[in-house]
């Protein structure tokens, strides 16, 4: 994903089509926990100008993919790369004067992107090292055992079975797993 | 429960950053605070958050739910292990409805969710539980004439009704716990402004020019090194800075300290025992100042 490629100012632009609005989107948005308020917003732009990342990003403005949710703009948001800027410093959160919880909402439609496959590739990367070793970084088995000769005690066990087992059912988690036993099944 | 706590660790300081948790277990075990290794835990969550939020509070409950079996309230030393484990706490012990629907996952490796203990961060439990009088007591060797700046970071400090321990916009207990060593805490523009870690990997580009602003705003104010609590922040400046300088034409040479290696420091501990040696900046022009500084007191 590139920045350049996602930029809404671009796609705001573009004329809205009335057969891409989804006028119950802001709906089903108030009923997710995290966007319940996303009503409330009266796109003041408090999000927006004390973003830190807005001042280093061409692209990404909270306050305008609130609106877009807002208008119906269901695929534009999903399909926004800029999403995935946000930093979740939680400084809209705490400034928003309506109190809308401006980065859960980024949240929420970051998972609604990622349930229809569209994130960036990182968090794949953490997911699989996730699944495989129950932390979401692979730490290396050098550093594992370098830790006796620091004096430090050994790192608690991940126990990647019990994760896999606790995660089971979990949409997201269950998508990750399933290309890779395709592919295993087939060798 | 008192001064006893389950260490955890979380992903990255294990991953790359030991000299803070080398640093950090030098300075609490100076502190009488006892810490309890666990045999088990998981990642708490927080990276997954934003891909599905549901997987970020399994992990997290799971991960208290193994605390409450140990009856220990949790030590983090990362803020967004802290901030994620308190979220999650607060969150299923509010809503009934939630927390059935996560325990029921839990069942499955025969773990339950009930809210029975509390996480704090590093620097929580140093301000709340050992106490800035205590600090000053335990320092042997005053950093006096060193000037360093601070980096909070965001997950220390927000979501504020989460955290609480601090005021976001005006925060004072990283300062007041660099200033307990013996050295000057400098102010500098946008002290409270996000490293710009999170954004790594999805834009290096922003992240790299958030570092690189707070950088210069801290060479502005003379900060002879730049002092953090949170593993992320640290990667984003010490691992980061050479890049920059490079990147931007910039020169910082501002060695970036976990706040146990200052701590540590003032208490006498040597750069050796505090892994000065991981860190990617040199710090010897300071640790130079200092042990000069101790030797004509």
């Amino acid at each position: 994903m590139t920045e350049a490629a996602a930029n809404p100012a671009q796609t705001r632009e573009q004329p809205i089509k009335a057969s891409e609005i989804d006028p119950k989107f802001k709906y089903e948005l108030s009923k997710i926990h995290g966007s319940e308020k996303i009503l409330k917003c009266f796109q003041c732009g408090t999000c927006t100008s004390d973003c830190p990342v807005a001042r280093y990003s061409d692209s990404y403005r909270p306050r305008t993919l609130i609106h877009m949710a807002q208008l119906g703009l269901k695929d534009r948001v999903l399909n926004s790369d800029t999403l995935w800027l946000c930093a979740a410093c939680f400084t809209c959160t705490d400034r928003c004067p309506q109190d809308v919880e401006v980065a859960n909402v980024i949240r929420v439609f970051r998972n609604l992107a990622a349930e229809k496959g569209c994130f960036p590739q990182v968090f794949k990367e953490q997911a699989a090292s996730l699944i495989e070793t129950g932390y979401a970084y692979k730490i290396p088995e050098l550093r594992i055992k370098k830790r006796e000769s620091q004096g430090l005690p050994p790192l608690p066990k991940g126990n990647p079975e019990k994760v896999r087992k606790a995660l089971k059912g979990v949409k997201f988690i269950d998508g990750i797993q399933k290309p890779q036993g395709e592919k295993l099944s087939g060798q | 429960m008192g001064n006893k706590y389950l260490i955890f660790l979380g992903c990255a300081i294990p991953y790359r950053v030991s000299a803070y948790e080398i640093s950090a277990r030098k300075v609490l075990a100076k502190l009488g605070v006892e810490l309890v290794e666990m045999p088990e835990f998981n990642c708490c969550g927080l990276p997954l958050d934003p891909v599905s939020h549901e997987t970020m509070l399994i992990l997290a409950s799971k991960n208290l739910a193994l605390a409450e079996q140990q009856g220990l309230n949790i030590l983090t030393l990362c803020p967004g292990c802290a901030g994620t484990l308190k979220k999650v706490n607060k969150a299923l012990k509010e809503d009934k409805a939630l927390k059935e629907q996560i325990n029921a996952h839990l069942k499955e490796v025969d773990l339950e969710f009930k809210g029975t203990v509390e996480t704090k961060h590093l620097l929580q439990l140093l301000k709340e539980d050992v106490g800035l009088e205590k600090i000053k007591a335990s320092v042997v060797k005053p950093l006096t004439n060193l000037k360093v700046a601070e980096h909070n970071g965001c997950h220390i400090l927000r979501p504020k009704d989460i955290i609480g321990f601090d005021d976001p916009e005006d925060p004072q207990t990283l300062k007041a716990l660099i200033e307990a060593t013996g050295a000057t805490c400098l102010d500098y523009i946008d002290e409270t402004e996000c490293c710009g870690a999170p954004s790594v990997g999805v834009s290096d580009k922003v992240a790299l020019a958030l570092a690189r602003d707070k950088l210069n705003h801290v060479k502005q104010v003379d900060a002879q090194a730049l002092i953090t609590i949170c593993p992320f922040c640290h990667i984003m400046y010490d691992t980061n800075e050479l890049r920059i300088e490079k990147m931007f034409n910039e020169s910082y040479g501002i060695p970036i300290l976990h706040y146990p290696q200052l701590l540590g420091l003032a208490m006498g501990l040597t750069p050796e025992e505090l892994a000065f040696n991981e860190l990617r900046v040199n710090a010897s022009k300071i640790l130079k100042q200092i042990t000069q500084g101790a030797n004509t007191q």
